[in-house]
């Protein structure tokens, strides 16, 4: 399942953010999102989930195809690690849980209330909710933030494998995921002209700061 | 869709998820009240509908922040807004399960406290039947309300004052049903009004919660 952008531009809320973004994904493949802070890969990856309408340009991509994962990992603090990825799997209408459980190594907390997890532990919870919902295109905003060294190594495999399967995969992240043949868009590159439509914090003040 | 109001009945069962607050809250605000005015049963019979109205009403106000804001906070409502659920879907089976945690126990609640305010005799049946019809309509529009206010810092308070002046038609027509059947008259027409406001309530407010909630989201 193939995804296109074309000269694609991203608000939030008021401000255009990046604009003039285009690629394409297709099946197997995964797209690696790079700049800094702010640059704007929250803002893309939040358009390309659907939750946001592109600003301008267009975006190709099959209707529920796409899954979107934040930084928060949409876990209910009372409810157990069976019983959120239950959940989830129930919305999603794919019943089983049992491969998602075995891939991100939760099968020994399983009955734990998803308050008590380590911030670790949550993390590999909500990546796990990935596997339960069968959608082919991911899309994840710094997924190995609090995961350990092991973990990501896991993880990487994990989306490796998922794009073995004609799955693929757009992620945001600062580090090096080792997954071979995976392409990187700089953000940066596409940043929005600054002071256009009042943008408050992309202006020319922070490169100053840096400099 | 029944996967989401089991799971938010079981979170309203479990700590921390507030269920009773809303039936403790009634309880009290309506003890009150024979402090205030005194314990004379002709004056007390006479206000009785007005104050067990106002109480479910208030009672009902208390949790509806609760019914967008925690699944924001936790990340859990983009999830759901990017699940293959329609978010009007997704809307009211939200308010439902807050019907069933706060309405449906404050209807079946206010009988026994008809009795401490000497609510005449014939009105028990009607009070229930106005708080049955009526509540739900409570519960919706504070959805609207609650995803209206969904995503800003102490929302509560800007949701109470968006949210009662939308309540005064099913108040009225609520506390009118029941006065009338304490008076012995026919409680009729203010009943089918109440209904009414409710139906409509029911059949647009998620339509209206669901853009609200996805102007938030942006």
């Amino acid at each position: 399942m193939e995804m296109r952008a074309t000269d694609l531009a991203c608000r939030r809320g008021d401000v255009t953010v990046i604009e003039g973004v285009s690629f394409t994904l297709p099946a197997g493949r995964c797209l690696i999102l790079r700049g800094p802070n702010g640059s704007g890969k929250t803002t893309l990856l939040r358009t390309l989930a659907g939750l946001v309408p592109p600003a301008a340009g267009q975006l190709d991509v099959a209707p529920d195809s796409v899954v979107y994962a934040g930084h928060a990992d949409g876990l209910k603090a009372q409810l157990t690690v069976a019983e959120n990825l239950a959940f989830w799997a129930a919305v999603y209408g794919t019943g089983s849980t049992a491969r998602a459980i075995a891939a991100f190594a939760l099968d020994g907390l399983r009955d734990r209330p998803a308050q008590y997890l380590s911030a670790g532990q949550k993390r590999r919870l909500g990546l796990a909710r990935l596997l339960v919902t069968d959608r082919a295109i991911w899309a994840l905003d710094e997924p190995t933030v609090s995961l350990d060294a092991a973990t990501v190594a896991s993880f990487a495999q994990v989306v490796a494998d998922h794009c073995a399967a004609g799955g693929s995969a757009v992620i945001a992240t600062h580090i090096d995921l080792g997954i071979a043949d995976a392409e990187v868009l700089d953000i940066g590159a596409f940043r929005a002209a600054p002071g256009r439509e009042g943008s408050p914090f992309l202006d020319d003040s922070f490169d100053e700061a840096r400099a | 869709m029944i996967a989401l109001l089991r799971r938010d009945l079981a979170l309203a069962f479990r700590s921390g998820g507030g269920f009773g607050l809303s039936l403790a809250f009634f309880l009290i605000v309506v003890t009150l009240v024979p402090f205030g005015v005194g314990p004379e049963t002709g004056t007390l019979a006479v206000i009785a509908p007005g104050i067990l109205w106002v109480g479910a009403l208030l009672a009902c106000l208390l949790s509806l922040d609760r019914i967008f804001q925690l699944d924001y906070e936790d990340g859990s409502l983009d999830l759901l807004a990017t699940a293959p659920l329609p978010l009007e879907g997704i809307v009211a089976v939200k308010g439902v399960a807050h019907w069933l945690v706060t309405g449906l126990p404050l209807t079946l609640a206010a009988p026994v406290l008809g009795l401490l305010l000497s609510l005449p005799g014939p009105a028990y049946g009607w009070l229930m039947v106005s708080l049955l019809a009526g509540t739900p309509a409570l519960s919706f529009l504070g959805t609207f309300g609650a995803a209206l206010t969904v995503g800003l810092k102490r929302g509560g308070l800007l949701l109470s004052l968006l949210v009662l002046p939308l309540y005064i038609p099913t108040l009225i027509f609520g506390a009118e049903t029941v006065r009338r059947a304490a008076e012995g008259l026919s409680p009729a027409t203010p009943a089918l009004l109440l209904t009414g406001v409710s139906a409509a309530v029911l059949a647009l407010i998620p339509y209206a919660a669901a853009a609200a909630v996805r102007i938030n989201l942006k």
